[in-house]
């Protein structure tokens, strides 16, 4: 916005002269709105066209060319989608991993991220550098314990296979942390005079002010477990234990290539939970992705 | 310069305690301290048992062979020698290599040419759309994702071999040649998660010094010139972090060629978490795939490393 004041006025000093910086300039500007709007259109269509062919009569979802947009919509896709497959239990695993998941994680981070920042205890650096040397480690790269655990636990093919393992989170605790430092230490001598114990202090005092950071690892924590794959198509096996994004990679193998339209609805139900949570909440993403770059 | 790199160094754990920790002497002290733990306590457990210790396990395991039916033998540095010539395991280096220099190259190049795009706009709701727009591919799980595009590459029924033969092109065989495959898997990754370096490139773009940029203009210098010659020094840090980022992230790829080629053809898009999915899930062998999970992990930290290392030395410079 502000790099275009100083373009503005040398094109002014030098309009009349022909391809002056200033043209020059707005030749370039063009060029680069279409190549903008052309990119940008190629990562809007994809979904587009998933709306729309998903709206369509499955004898027509491989019809060329496509129609971007959903004229005459049919909606038999959407319930042949819960018939032919538990869809409503894959949904219901879904939200069942995803907000204790992110209701858990907000819990155990907000205590330690308070304590890491706030608090004096003993060995609280060295368990720091820990916390932070774990949140750079892969979770695919330590699959195989936590597969041998879980399996000791008597959790395999059970949702509490995703969730208990992501209870605690190297992240959400490190980004509490980042923001409880931020926090006026007054705050703490004011509770202490009037008699509140560490307890109090903690969630009367801080956690109403910490609402933000709260709100952007909630956001991120949910977008990453509700799109999850991997763990999920390792620790399950029955269809019915199935959380959606490997129901719905299931349900693509079982059709081929016949009934698309089916597939694509179910792919726009998965989708809807994430757009909603976007709008609402679009602020904190942006800023859960610059935040997320820690990791 | 811009932040995003400069936090992502590890000093802040010196930081931590504020004032250096005293004796704890006075029970009020130790009432503190015992607090902290309790808080501790929750996060704390989840993570030793599950991520500390497996890694501890990972090494473990990879000195031993398991099948989970008898019980598990110890065979020394065995793993590792049978790793080292294996071509399975050193191709499918090769192939996640390959991806993810090719992810990351196009996700940079695309990524900041759309920041400074975007940046020229004016209009605050413009700017906004065109954010949207690269950020809802964000939002999709990368499973759905490969499906829809599985379909819209599909050879051919698929919509892109559509229009490409409409423009004059013979339909390209995308998932069942080696080539294609892997240019299909590039395409999604780049598409999925350019959101992501878009949006760090257009923070640091933010945060560029304005006064330099105002007087550098003022000298009569082109946009191009600007950018190759002010900008891209400037924002170099954010580019190697999101370089290093990239690569972390696209070293870990499994999703995309799970569902999209299963490895193939042939074995052309086996990854190397593919491989050890296969290794220890499917031919139930833990000890093979701990020991190739130890060198991925090794690979992983090394670029970790490096990204702290230099970073932390353009901080400095700044």
């Amino acid at each position: 916005m502000s790099t275009s004041a100083p373009s503005r006025s040398s094109g002014k000093t030098l309009g009349k002269v022909t391809l002056s910086p200033g043209g020059l300039r707005r030749v370039y500007r063009g060029a680069g709105l279409v190549l903008l709007v052309v990119i940008a259109a190629a990562f809007v269509l994809p979904i587009l066209w998933t709306v729309s062919t998903s709206l369509r009569l499955p004898n027509e979802s491989f019809s060329n060319p496509p129609s971007w947009l959903p004229t005459d919509p049919v909606w038999s896709n959407y319930s042949a989608v819960f018939e032919q497959v538990p869809m409503l239990t894959f949904f219901i695993n879904s939200v069942v991993v995803t907000g204790l998941i992110v209701i858990l994680q907000l819990i155990t981070s907000t205590m330690s991220g308070y304590a890491f920042a706030l608090i004096r205890f003993r060995g609280k650096n060295a368990l720091f550098a820990i916390v932070l040397a774990t949140m750079m480690v892969p979770a695919q790269t330590t699959i195989i314990p936590v597969f041998i655990l879980i399996r000791y636990m008597g959790l395999s093919d059970n949702l509490g296979a995703l969730v208990i393992p992501a209870i605690g989170g190297a992240f959400g605790t490190f980004l509490m942390r980042q923001y409880f430092l931020q926090m006026p230490a007054e705050l703490a001598e004011a509770g202490r005079v009037d008699g509140a114990g560490h307890f109090q202090i903690f969630s009367k005092l801080y956690v109403p002010i910490a609402l933000p950071p709260m709100a952007t690892l909630a956001v991120l924590n949910f977008s990453g477990y509700w799109n999850e794959f991997f763990r999920p198509l390792i620790f399950l096996q029955s269809t019915n234990n199935f959380t959606l994004p490997v129901g719905l990679v299931s349900l693509q193998g079982n059709f081929g290539t016949g009934s698309i339209s089916v597939v694509l609805a179910g792919v726009v139900i998965a989708l809807i939970p994430s757009v909603a949570i976007f709008l609402l909440a679009q602020r904190y993403f942006v800023e859960g992705i610059t935040a997320g770059s820690f990791r | 310069m811009t932040t995003v790199p400069a936090r992502g160094g590890l000093p802040g754990a010196r930081r931590a305690g504020g004032p250096r920790p005293r004796p704890h002497h006075t029970p009020a002290m130790r009432q503190e301290s015992r607090f902290g733990w309790m808080m501790f306590a929750l996060s704390g457990l989840a993570i030793l048992v599950f991520t500390a210790l497996p890694i501890v396990f990972t090494l473990l395991l990879s000195f031993f062979t398991w099948d989970v039916i008898t019980p598990p033998q110890f065979v020394g540095f065995q793993n590792f020698q049978k790793l080292a010539s294996d071509t399975a395991v050193i191709h499918s280096f090769g192939v996640t290599g390959l991806l993810a220099v090719l992810i990351v190259i196009l996700q940079i190049v695309i990524g900041l040419t759309m920041a400074l795009l975007v940046q020229q706009r004016k209009s605050t709701w413009a700017r906004s759309i065109f954010r949207t727009a690269f950020f809802l591919p964000l939002l999709v799980s990368a499973a759905s994702i490969s499906i829809v595009f599985s379909y819209l590459f599909d050879t051919n029924f698929g919509v892109v071999n559509y229009y490409l033969q409409l423009i004059g092109i013979a339909p390209v065989d995308w998932m069942n040649s080696p080539a294609g495959a892997t240019a299909t898997i590039v395409i999604v990754a780049v598409w999925q998660k350019l959101g992501f370096v878009f949006i760090l490139f257009v923070a640091a773009l933010g945060s560029l010094p304005q006064d330099v940029l105002e007087a550098v203009s003022l000298d009569g210098s082109g946009p191009i010139r600007t950018f190759f010659s002010i900008k891209l020094p400037l924002i170099s840090p954010t580019i190697f972090f999101a370089a290093v980022i990239g690569m972390i992230d696209a070293m870990q790829i499994f999703d995309q060629p799970y569902v999209m080629t299963k490895g193939g053809p042939g074995d052309s898009t086996t990854t190397t978490v593919m491989l050890i999915y296969r290794t220890a899930f499917q031919n139930i062998d833990f000890g093979y795939g701990s020991a190739i999970s130890v060198v991925l992990f090794l690979l992983l930290l090394l670029l970790t490393w490096m990204q702290f290392t230099v970073s932390r030395k353009w901080v400095f410079y700044s």
